[in-house]
């Protein structure tokens, strides 16, 4: 039986975790006893055991290629590149880190659209691809769509009911561009209002989907339609509708 | 966006260097190559998002503190869903002073089958309770120091070494059973 009370320099010695002089005075201890001179032979031949290679793992070469892969940038279509490289700067890694998530654990597939509108709210918080046109002025916003689209959606910013404008993008969804308007809330947290022109279609109330954890909100208005998507509280968006609606009415739109 | 660009390829050269360290940490913890995978899959997420916050100096530590996390949440999901109680880590920590090999084995047979030592040793190793088997890990699978241990096991540096102890004491004592031998 090894000394109770040198237990804990026995396996600060085994780790090289006692100063010097520690290490000597036990050393000194091992010299005249026997019992802890065994023990810590003993702990050595389980130590090599413990640290033998095989007891180490090396992750899957599956897992890491899919760690690497979500780590690239996202490679940038080809029709983006023709309109041009506006670029928001410095959004942080969180973005990132919540595209990586997704792209992890969200199985991917399916095709309609509220689909296609979450795919591709994700994507635009992934790097390069927030907005085309960084700016919090509707005046700089709304003339960079026209002749990019075939109906420039109206730009409102709503920084005073706390939906900082951050810019617009073009983006490509159900085989067509169309417009997004970029908003910020609560500081991390992004909505995506997805516009494109719908002739003829009548005006539609605001109606609540959730996809993938998302929160889309659609309407018509005035032959636009409408999709904003964004991981806030259903109340939240719709708060965002009715103060987006307003300052549109208030440009003018009926 | 530059910014999350530089982050993303700090990350890459950082963090993912240590994929080995956390799915060694992560099989040993779960006890499953299948559980490891989406341990690892989710820490990852969560450091990249917690990226910021790294302050530089060993990456190890402040991942393996990420996944370790993961893990508790993880088994604490699992256990809620099955309606088993959590058992408290300190609880646990002072039930293993019992011997869990004391026990002769069930079948006298299993033990003369000649398995691969390492597959041994691993089985003796997965076989602790939770707050000496992340310790012996941390300690000899990614040679982390005592100081390095307590900021992932968020204990003090003392009840590492208390727990690494104990930890070896209860590796011997199954080794020295297995081997036939009297235990000191």
């Amino acid at each position: 039986m090894s000394c109770p009370d040198k237990s804990v320099l026995l396996h600060g010695m085994l780790d090289g975790e006692l100063d010097v002089v520690g290490a000597l005075a036990f050393e000194a201890h091992l010299k005249e006893c026997p019992a802890c001179a065994a023990e810590y032979r003993r702990q050595q031949a389980i130590r090599a055991a413990l640290r033998r290679p095989e007891l180490r793992d090396r992750a899957p070469d599956a897992l890491r290629r899919k760690l690497e892969a979500a780590l690239q940038p996202p490679r940038v279509p080809w029709w983006r590149r023709l309109l041009g490289d506006w670029r928001l700067g410095g959004a942080g890694a969180a973005a990132l880190a919540m595209a990586l998530m997704l792209l992890l654990v969200v199985p991917r597939g399916g095709d309609d659209l509220a689909r296609q509108l979450v795919d591709s709210h994700v994507r635009s918080l992934l790097a390069e691809h927030l907005v085309d046109v960084p700016s919090s002025d509707r005046h700089t916003v709304k003339p960079w769509f026209v002749g990019k689209i075939d109906a420039a959606p109206p730009v409102v910013d709503l920084a005073a009911q706390g939906f900082p404008l951050v810019g617009g993008r073009l983006d490509y969804l159900d085989r067509r561009v169309v417009a997004a308007l970029v908003y910020r809330h609560g500081g991390g947290h992004v909505v995506n209002l997805f516009v494109w022109p719908q002739p003829g279609a009548s005006d539609a109330a605001p109606t609540a989907e959730t996809e993938e954890g998302y929160r889309l909100l659609h309407w018509v208005r005035s032959g636009l339609e409408f999709w904003a998507v964004a991981d806030i509280d259903l109340s939240e968006l719709q708060a965002f509708q009715a103060a987006y609606q307003q300052g549109a009415a208030a440009q003018g739109m009926p | 966006m530059r910014g999350t660009e530089d982050a993303a390829k700090r990350f890459r050269e950082t963090v993912l260097p240590c994929l080995d360290d956390a799915y060694t940490l992560a099989r040993y913890l779960t006890r499953s190559t299948t559980d490891a995978d989406d341990l690892v899959q989710e820490a990852f997420a969560r450091a990249l998002r917690y990226f910021d916050g790294f302050t530089g100096g060993d990456p190890r530590p402040w991942l393996l503190a990420i996944l370790r996390n993961c893990f508790y949440a993880w088994l604490r999901a699992r256990r809620s869903q099955q309606g088993e109680p959590l058992p408290d880590p300190e609880e646990a920590a002072a039930e293993a002073t019992a011997d869990p090999w004391g026990q002769t084995p069930e079948d006298p047979e299993a033990a003369l089958i000649r398995i691969d030592e390492a597959a041994v040793v691993r089985a003796l190793v997965e076989a602790l309770p939770e707050p000496f088997r992340e310790v012996l890990v941390l300690r000899e699978m990614s040679d982390l120091s005592y100081q390095q241990i307590a900021e992932v096991t968020e204990v003090p540096i003392g009840t590492v070494m208390s727990r690494l102890a104990r930890a070896r004491l209860l590796v011997k004592r199954a080794w020295l059973a297995r081997q036939g031998e009297e235990a000191p």
